[in-house]
């Protein structure tokens, strides 16, 4: 039974790499359409573990995932991309294809979503222009500073407005003025409904959304201060 | 490269085609870089395909040559008057061949004559023979019939009888026993040219697979980004699938031209050997075609292979 605007739900789930024990447990919580999360916790608490599990680079080990009203463990491989297209990743390292230019790195998920070149061209110029990198449209990566990379990686996270946007330290790159305009592209996109999840350890960030809901990750477990993660969202005062 | 660049290359190229060099599992093969790809690759495939059209243009014509042969003496028996008096002999010969003529199932016949036999043993004994020693060797008459269906047992067998009736000096023949160990050993050649055509195959499939392995390997991060960002094996698969067949393509074609040229040497080395069975080797027009198409397969059979083994591999990842 999915709970009216619940897109993740995560049940009892636990994560363990190899034999290793577990990075996750007893994690249970529900992200809602249109929220805008934080997800805090020390160096080592699980926060990139847990980000995995919600943009499907992992299974769980154990419990029940439920995404977009699917069952994301029994789902079979040939269902996660379309999955995965409705989630929005910005990686820690950015992970932009080192050969390709700005231009072609942020077109990558249109292309991927089989979206024909007249229809790609456009947006993709908007949204550089919107992320302030019009003038390195033919920038490769390596020639980017990392702010630039940071803003590309963002730009190709978005372009395919997806439901959920998966930000891991997305700041931690920046300096505090470029990483205060990062956050306020993030809180732009949330208001125009994409669900927001922003992993990071900067404290002062989390003040500076106010309608955002905490989740903090100690050891693996799941802490929940506002006790909105367990009950539909109340707005932070 | 600039967008002004880009542009003037889109007006160059016409905007279909780099429409299609873009597309991901379409233009895919800038997803994937192409140094990585291309390498020794393409001429692995070149050595491969001219070493296929080679053997299989050699089995071809040996089966030719066999086909040839076979057809023409299929339905051949020589009968030979083996009687040293020449008069004789010569009676003899004209009697067998009136006898064997009324047989049923006999089409032709023909009785050799004296110039063609000196002719057939002048290469081992020389000419000028009678005038040198006073007397002509006695050579066997030679009596060539030609039946309208093959030389069966039963056949050759009512021939000797109706021969032997007349003569007892009458030896019969069917042609194809005696060169039924060449024709063995031609056919063993043309299974050994079809082995070596299968072997190449399996070759070049292997050749293919380590190296989309290896470029598998090379690009994983590219490949986990795509799957990251919603994209499916199949597109991942038709990069890989593209890429080495542009490889395998251009591989094929300079493979080809290489094995026409030994092909054509070959030919002519032959040609000028003068052997009837040789000779029968010639190539037809089916047969040439049939190497234009080693290329074509040969890159058809890189692409199945590449995305096969890419499927396979991906199948391994979240």
């Amino acid at each position: 039974m999915t709970a009216e605007g619940e897109i993740i739900h995560f049940d009892n789930v636990g994560l363990r790499y190899g034999t290793e024990r577990e990075v996750l447990s007893d994690l249970t919580f529900t992200l809602y359409a249109g929220r805008f999360y934080f997800l805090t916790g020390a160096s080592g608490a699980g926060k990139t573990s847990l980000l995995k599990l919600l943009y499907l680079a992992q299974r769980p080990s154990r419990g029940a995932v439920r995404m977009f009203g699917n069952d994301a463990i029994t789902l079979s491989r040939a269902s996660l991309p379309a999955l995965r297209r409705r989630i929005g990743v910005v990686f820690q390292d950015f992970r932009l294809v080192p050969h390709l230019s700005a231009f072609d790195n942020v077109a990558l998920p249109l292309r991927v979503a089989g979206h024909g070149e007249k229809d790609i061209a456009g947006p993709v110029r908007d949204i550089l222009e919107w992320v302030g990198l019009s003038e390195r449209i033919d920038a490769v990566p390596a020639t980017l500073s990392g702010g630039e990379q940071q803003r590309i990686a963002i730009a190709r996270a978005v372009i395919g407005r997806p439901a959920v946007l998966v930000a891991d330290e997305p700041t931690g790159n920046v300096d505090p003025e470029m990483a205060l305009k990062l956050l306020r592209l993030f809180e732009m996109l949330n208001r125009q409904g994409t669900t927001v999840v922003v992993a990071t350890h900067d404290l002062d960030l989390l003040r500076k959304v106010p309608d955002s809901l905490i989740m903090r990750l100690e050891r693996g477990r799941l802490a929940d201060p506002t006790g909105a993660l367990r009950h539909p969202p109340v707005r932070r005062t | 490269m600039s967008r002004d660049a880009t542009t003037r290359r889109e007006r160059r190229l016409g905007p279909s085609m780099l429409h299609g060099m873009r597309r991901l599992g379409g233009g895919g093969a800038e997803l994937i870089p192409q140094g990585r790809m291309s390498g020794p690759m393409p001429w692995v495939i070149a050595i491969m395909v001219a070493l296929t059209a080679i053997a299989l243009a050699a089995g071809l014509s040996i089966g030719n040559a066999v086909s040839a042969a076979k057809a023409e003496i299929e339905g051949g028996v020589t009968i030979q008057i083996i009687e040293p008096r020449e008069d004789t002999r010569d009676r003899q010969t004209r009697d067998v061949a009136k006898a064997v003529q009324q047989l049923p199932g006999v089409s032709g016949l023909r009785i050799v004559p004296r110039e063609e036999l000196d002719s057939l043993i002048e290469p081992w004994l020389g000419s000028g023979i009678a005038e040198a020693t006073g007397s002509a060797i006695p050579v066997p008459a030679l009596i060539d019939v030609r039946l309208a269906t093959g030389a069966t047992p039963q056949r050759v067998e009512t021939i000797r009888a109706a021969a032997r009736k007349v003569t007892q000096a009458a030896r019969v023949d069917a042609q194809s026993s005696w060169l039924r160990p060449v024709f063995e050993a031609m056919v063993s050649l043309q299974i050994l040219a079809i082995a070596l055509v299968a072997l190449l195959t399996l070759a070049l499939a292997a050749a293919v697979l380590l190296a989309a392995r290896s470029a598998l390997g090379a690009n994983r991060d590219v490949i986990e980004i795509v799957h990251l960002l919603g994209g499916t094996d199949k597109q991942v698969a038709r990069v890989f699938q593209r890429s080495i067949g542009f490889d395998a393509a251009g591989g094929g074609a300079v493979g080809l031209a290489l094995a026409m040229v030994v092909i054509v040497l070959l030919a002519r080395r032959f040609e000028g050997l003068g052997a009837g069975l040789v000779d029968n080797g010639a190539l037809g027009w089916t047969d040439w075609l049939l190497l234009a198409l080693v290329p074509i397969l040969a890159t058809l059979l890189a692409m199945i292979t590449a995305r096969f083994t890419v499927l396979h591999a991906l199948r391994k990842m979240l």
